[in-house]
C-alpha cells in the first residue's frame, strides 16, 4: 500500500478521505449567528484604520454593520461596489497584513475583527441566490480590449461593462479567473469558487470572452488597437525565476506554480503524485502554498529552504505559522548549492548563509536533505508578449496611476504592473483603469 | 461573608432577593424549586377571585430586545394573571409555607375593584399562612382593559382606597405595587401611603412594543396577524425604574414609606443600587426567566462580597445612603469644572471620540496625525459622551479643574465655593446671595 513513507515521487499517498478534508475550506464560513457576533465585534470606528489599508477601499464598518442589521446580502453590494472580486479576496487576502493588521481591535486585543471571514459570509450570501446587484448603463457604443482573464483584467472588464462599454476578454488559457483559477491555494478557493465567481460576474452582460487567445501569437497588440477604442493588459507574470544551482535538470525538481496549477485543474487528487521528502526553494506565499499541499497530499517531510532569516520571509507570520502547523518545517540561512542524484534527485545541498553589511553571504559549512521532488517558488518575473509593446520599469509595464502606459489608448494593471502582487491590489488597479478609459472615452469623470 | 437576612415590614427573609410575582412563581413545584436555589422569598403569581380563572393567549406571549450576541435586554409580554384556579393557588401556597417557615412568601392580588371583591379574598388568603399581600396596580393589558390592574394604579383615588380596604380586611403587611405607566410616580405612592400601606413595590411592567413584523405589518408578540401592547422588564427598564424608587424615597411625603424595588435587577449591582437607592429589598423576575433560578447565587455572593469589602454587617448599612444625593438639577453645583482627558496608553485609536464629539456635541477632540486624539480644553463642556461612546473603560476620564485655575473655555476662573443655578446671574429668578 501507497502510504506517506513510500519512497519516490508516488500518487495515492492519502485516502480519498484523508485528502478531501485536507483540502476542505481552510476557514469554515460562518454560520448566522456566528457571523452577527463576529459583527458585533466593529466599533463602526471613524476614518476607519481598516478601510484605509484595503487597497480597494471597501467601507468596512459599513458592510459589517449592514451585516448587524441583517442584512448581508446588502453588505456584499457595499463591498461589491469597490471590488467585484469580493468573494475570492475574503479567501485569500492576506488580511493579516491588510485590513486585520491595523484594525483597532488588533491593536487592543490582538484579536482584529475577521474582516476576511465577515466579507466571505455577506458576498457567499450574494452568490447562493445567484443574484446579480449590479445593471449596465445605457451602450457607450465605445469597445475595449482586455487581455487576462486574471483578478486585474476581470475587475476591468466589469466595471467597463457596467459603465455601458462592449468588453472583449481575451486569455490564453482554457479558462478565466488567471490565478484565481490555477494559482490561489486550494483550500483557500474550494468547490471550484474561481470559475464561479468568474461565470457569475459576467453575468453583467456586455463581455465577450475569447479563451485560448495569446497576446503576441494569437493576436498583436497594434491589431487591437486598430480593432477597439482602448486596450487594457492584465497579463500576469510569466515566467517562473531560474534556480542556479548545479543539477537544477535532474528529474524531480520543478516550479512551484506548475504544481499548483496542475493540483488546481486535477479531478482526483489521489491520483496526484508527490515526493516523500519534499523541498521547497523560497520563502514568499507560493513557497507556503506549495509546500502546505505537498504536506497535504501525503508528503512525509516538507522543507522550506530560505535563504535569509525567518523573519525576513516575504510570507507573513501568518502563513508562516499555517505551514508549520501543518508539519511543514521551515529552514532558514540556507541556499541550495547542489542537487544531487543518479538522474533523479536523491539529495538537496544546502550552504548555511549569514548577512554581512546588508549582503548575503555563504558561510562555506553546508547540509544535505533527502529531497526526492523539489520545488522552485523564488519569484515570477514579467515576460513582455511581443516587441510592440509598452516601456517598462524594472522588468514590468510601468503605468501611471490611473494605469496609463507609455502607449496612449493602452492601460494596464495587476501583477504585470509594479507594485504589490496580491490579488486585491490586481482587483484595484483593473476597477481605477477602468474607470480612466471610461472618462477618456466619454469624457465624463 | 457578610449576612444577608433582611428585615423587611417585620417579614424575615435569609437574603433580600425575591422573586416577584410572575410565572417563576406561579406553581408550588417551581416556588420550592426557587427556594432550594437560595430565594429569599416569592411573590406568588397575582391570584384572581373565586370563579372560572383568566385565560391567556395560546400562541406566543413573549416579544424580546436583544444586545451582542442575542443577550436578552428587555423582555415584553402579554400574560395575565394565574390561570389556575384559586383554591388550587391558595393550597399549594399553605404547604409551601408550612414546609420553607424561614422564606417570605408573599400573595399578589388583583380582584375587581369593590370592597366585595377583597373582602371575600382576603381571609381565605391569610389562611395559607403567608407572610403579606402585595396588590397588583400594575398590569399593563389585559386586566387593564377589565378595570383591574394599572387602570387602578392609574388613579390614585383608587389605590387609596383599596388600600384602605385591605388594611381593613387583613393584618399583616401590605404592599402595594406601582405601575409605571403614569407620568409622575410619586402620586400614586402618596395614595397609597395614604391608604396606609405598610410598603409600595415598583416598578410593574411598561407598556411597550418591542418590534414589529415586517412582512405581516404587525406588532410582536404576533397572534393570528394581530399583537398588542404588551408589558416590558428585563435589564433596558432598570434605569427608569431606579427613578422611580429614587422619586419616592427622596419626595418628604414619602421618604419613610419602604420600597421593594423591582425592574432588570440582574446582578448584586444591580440590587445593591437599588438599595442604595431606597429600597430594603429587590425583587426580580427577568433574569431568573432568562437564566435560571440558579442567578440567584451570583447575586447573594456578590452583595455579601461587596459588602464584605465595605465593611458593612447588615443590609440595613446601606439601605438608602444614597438618597441624600439624589437631588434637582437646580441644586446641581455649577462651579465643578471638569475636562475630559484622554490616556493615550490605553487609546486604541477607534477615534468614536472624534465623531461623536465633532459630529454631535462641542468640537472639542482633536484628531492629530497618526490618529492621536487630544481634548482642546477651550471648548470641551465636561459633557461625558466621549466617555460613553469610548470602547475602551477608564480610556477618557474626568478631571475636575482645580479651583482658582482658570478655566480656558470661557476665560473665568473656578471658584471654589460652591454655586447653583438658585443663585446665578443667568436665572431670572435667582434670590441675591445674601
Ligand atoms: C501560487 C500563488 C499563490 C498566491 N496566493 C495568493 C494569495 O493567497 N492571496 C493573494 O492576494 N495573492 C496571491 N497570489 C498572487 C495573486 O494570485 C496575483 O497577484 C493575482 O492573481 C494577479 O492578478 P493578475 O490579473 O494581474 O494576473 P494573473 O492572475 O496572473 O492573470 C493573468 C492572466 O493573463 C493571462 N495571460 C498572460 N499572458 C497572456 C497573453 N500573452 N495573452 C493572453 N492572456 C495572457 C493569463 O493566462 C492569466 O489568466 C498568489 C500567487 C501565486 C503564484
Ligand atoms: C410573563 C410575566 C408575567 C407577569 N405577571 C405578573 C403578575 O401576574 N403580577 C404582577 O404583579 N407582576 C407580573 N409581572 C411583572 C413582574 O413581577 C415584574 O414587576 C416585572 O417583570 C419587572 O421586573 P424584572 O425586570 O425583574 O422582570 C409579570 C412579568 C412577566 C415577564
Ligand atoms: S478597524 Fe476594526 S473595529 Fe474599526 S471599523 Fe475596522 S474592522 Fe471595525
Ligand atoms: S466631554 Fe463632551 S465636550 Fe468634552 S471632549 Fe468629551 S464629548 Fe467633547
Ligand atoms: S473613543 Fe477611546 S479608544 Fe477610541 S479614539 Fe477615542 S479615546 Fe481612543
Amino acid at each position: 500500500m501507497t502510504s506517506p513513507f513510500t519512497p519516490g515521487i508516488t500518487a495515492g499517498r492519502l485516502t480519498p478521505e484523508t485528502l478531501s478534508s485536507n483540502f476542505s475550506d481552510l476557514h469554515a464560513p460562518y454560520d448566522g449567528h456566528e457571523a452577527s457576533v463576529a459583527a458585533d465585534r466593529c466599533y463602526f470606528c471613524h476614518d476607519a484604520p481598516c478601510m484605509t489599508a484595503c487597497p480597494t477601499d471597501i467601507d468596512i464598518p459599513l458592510f459589517i454593520r449592514q451585516i448587524s442589521t441583517g442584512q448581508p446580502q446588502a453588505a456584499a453590494r457595499t463591498i461589491l461596489e469597490q471590488n467585484i472580486l469580493g468573494g475570492m479576496c475574503a479567501r485569500v487576502c492576506p488580511t493579516e497584513t491588510l485590513c486585520e493588521q491595523v484594525c483597532v481591535r488588533e491593536t487592543a486585543e490582538g484579536k482584529p475583527v475577521e474582516i476576511g471571514r465577515l466579507q466571505r459570509h455577506a458576498t457567499d450570501s450574494v452568490m447562493a441566490s445567484n443574484a446579480h446587484p449590479f445593471t449596465r448603463a445605457p451602450s457607450t457604443g465605445k469597445r475595449v480590449a482586455v487581455v487576462g482573464a486574471g483578478p486585474a483584467g476581470l475587475s476591468c472588464a466589469h466595471r467597463l461593462a457596467m459603465l455601458g462599454h462592449d468588453v472583449a476578454l481575451f486569455d490564453a488559457k482554457p479558462k478565466p479567473g488567471g490565478l484565481n483559477e490555477y494559482g490561489i491555494a486550494s483550500y483557500k478557493s474550494t468547490e471550484d469558487f474561481a470559475a464561479r465567481e468568474a461565470a457569475w460576474l459576467m453575468q453583467i452582460g456586455g463581455i465577450t470572452l475569447h479563451t485560448g487567445r495569446k497576446l503576441g501569437v494569437d493576436v498583436t497588440l497594434s491589431e487591437l488597437q486598430s480593432d477597439f477604442d482602448a486596450v487594457f493588459l492584465g497579463l500576469g507574470l510569466g515566467a517562473v525565476n531560474a534556480l542556479t544551482c548545479a543539477g537544477t535538470d535532474r528529474h524531480g525538481v520543478s516550479n512551484a506554480v506548475s504544481f499548483i496549477e496542475e493540483l488546481r485543474q486535477a479531478s482526483d487528487l489521489a491520483a496526484l503524485p508527490i515526493g516523500r521528502n519534499v523541498v521547497v526553494i523560497g520563502g514568499g506565499m507560493t513557497a507556503v502554498d506549495a509546500a502546505v499541499q505537498a504536506k497535504l497530499l501525503g508528503a512525509e517531510n516538507v522543507t522550506i529552504a530560505y535563504r535569509r532569516a525567518q523573519d525576513a520571509m516575504p510570507a507573513s507570520l501568518y502563513e508562516q505559522e499555517l505551514a508549520t502547523a501543518k508539519g511543514v518545517r521551515i529552514l532558514p540561512n540556507v541556499m541550495p548549492v547542489a542537487i544531487h542524484g543518479n538522474g533523479t534527485c536523491a539529495e538537496i545541498e544546502l550552504e548555511y548563509t549569514t548577512t554581512e553589511g546588508g549582503t548575503l553571504k555563504g558561510t562555506g559549512e553546508t547540509t544535505r536533505l533527502p529531497a526526492d521532488q523539489i520545488f522552485r517558488a523564488i519569484g515570477q518575473t514579467f515576460v513582455p508578449a511581443g516587441t510592440d509593446g509598452p516601456a517598462l520599469e524594472h522588468g514590468k509595464i510601468a503605468v501611471d496611476a490611473t494605469g496609463r502606459t507609455s502607449i496612449p489608448g493602452v492601460w494596464a494593471g495587476g501583477d504585470c504592473t509594479p507594485g504589490e502582487d496580491l490579488t486585491v491590489v490586481a482587483v484595484a488597479e483593473g476597477r481605477d483603469a477602468a474607470m480612466d478609459i471610461h472618462t477618456t472615452l466619454t469624457g465624463e469623470a | 461573608m457578610a449576612d444577608l437576612t433582611t428585615d423587611f415590614l417585620g417579614i424575615k427573609s435569609p437574603n433580600p432577593f425575591w422573586l416577584a410575582s410572575a410565572p417563576p412563581t406561579d406553581k408550588e413545584v417551581n416556588v420550592r424549586r426557587a427556594f432550594e436555589a437560595g430565594w429569599g422569598g416569592v411573590v406568588w403569581k397575582t391570584l384572581g377571585a373565586e370563579g372560572p380563572p383568566v385565560v391567556n393567549v395560546n400562541g406566543p406571549r413573549y416579544g424580546a430586545i436583544y444586545g451582542a450576541d442575542r443577550r436578552l435586554l428587555g423582555l415584553n409580554n402579554i400574560e395575565l394573571i394565574t390561570d389556575r384556579p384559586l383554591q388550587v393557588n391558595l393550597d399549594e401556597m399553605a404547604r409551601v409555607k408550612a414546609d420553607y417557615p424561614d422564606r417570605a412568601l408573599i400573595a399578589s392580588i388583583m380582584v375587581p375593584c369593590d370592597e366585595a371583591s377583597w373582602k371575600a379574598i382576603l381571609p381565605r388568603v391569610a389562611e395559607t399562612g403567608c407572610d403579606g399581600i402585595e396588590l397588583n396596580f400594575g398590569c399593563p393589558h389585559g386586566m387593564a382593559e377589565r378595570g383591574m390592574g394599572s387602570a387602578v394604579g392609574q388613579v390614585p383615588e383608587y389605590i387609596e382606597m383599596v388600600t384602605r380596604w385591605c388594611k381593613m380586611y387583613y393584618d399583616k403587611p401590605v404592599i402595594v405595587k406601582l405601575t409605571p405607566n403614569i407620568t409622575d410616580i410619586r402620586g400614586p405612592a402618596k395614595a397609597a401611603k395614604n391608604g396606609g400601606a405598610d410598603a409600595v413595590s415598583l416598578i410593574n411592567t411598561i407598556n411597550s412594543i418591542t418590534s414589529v413584523d415586517l412582512d405581516l405589518f404587525a406588532p410582536e408578540p404576533t397572534i393570528d396577524g394581530k399583537g398588542t401592547h404588551g408589558g416590558y422588564c428585563g435589564p433596558a427598564v432598570k434605569p427608569i425604574a431606579l427613578n422611580m424608587v429614587a422619586e419616592i424615597a427622596r419626595d418628604p411625603a414619602t421618604h419613610s414609606l419602604p420600597i421593594s424595588g423591582i425592574g432588570g435587577i440582574t446582578t448584586w449591582r444591580d440590587a445593591a443600587e437599588f438599595m442604595v437607592m431606597g429600597a430594603g429589598n429587590v425583587q426580580v423576575c427577568t433574569a431568573a426567566m432568562t437564566y435560571g433560578f440558579k442567578v440567584v447565587q451570583e447575586m447573594i455572593r456578590g452583595l455579601s462580597h461587596w459588602m464584605d469589602e465595605k465593611g458593612y454587617t447588615s443590609t440595613a448599612d446601606f439601605v438608602g445612603k444614597g438618597v441624600p444625593n439624589v437631588t434637582d438639577w437646580q441644586y446641581l453645583n455649577l462651579n465643578y469644572v471638569a475636562k475630559a482627558r484622554i490616556s493615550q496608553e490605553d487609546c486604541i485609536k477607534c477615534g468614536r471620540c472624534y465623531a461623536a464629539c465633532e459630529d454631535t456635541s462641542h468640537q472639542a477632540i482633536w484628531m492629530h496625525e497618526g490618529r492621536t486624539f487630544e481634548v482642546n480644553d477651550a471648548e470641551c463642556v465636561a459633557c461625558n459622551l466621549c466617555v460613553d461612546v469610548c470602547p475602551v473603560e477608564n480610556c477618557i476620564t474626568m478631571e475636575r479643574l482645580a479651583p482658582g485655575t482658570v478655566d480656558p473655555r470661557t476665560g473665568r476662573t473656578v471658584p471654589a465655593e460652591y454655586g447653583n443655578w438658585t443663585t446665578h446671574p443667568n436665572n431670572p429668578m435667582a434670590k441675591a446671595a445674601e
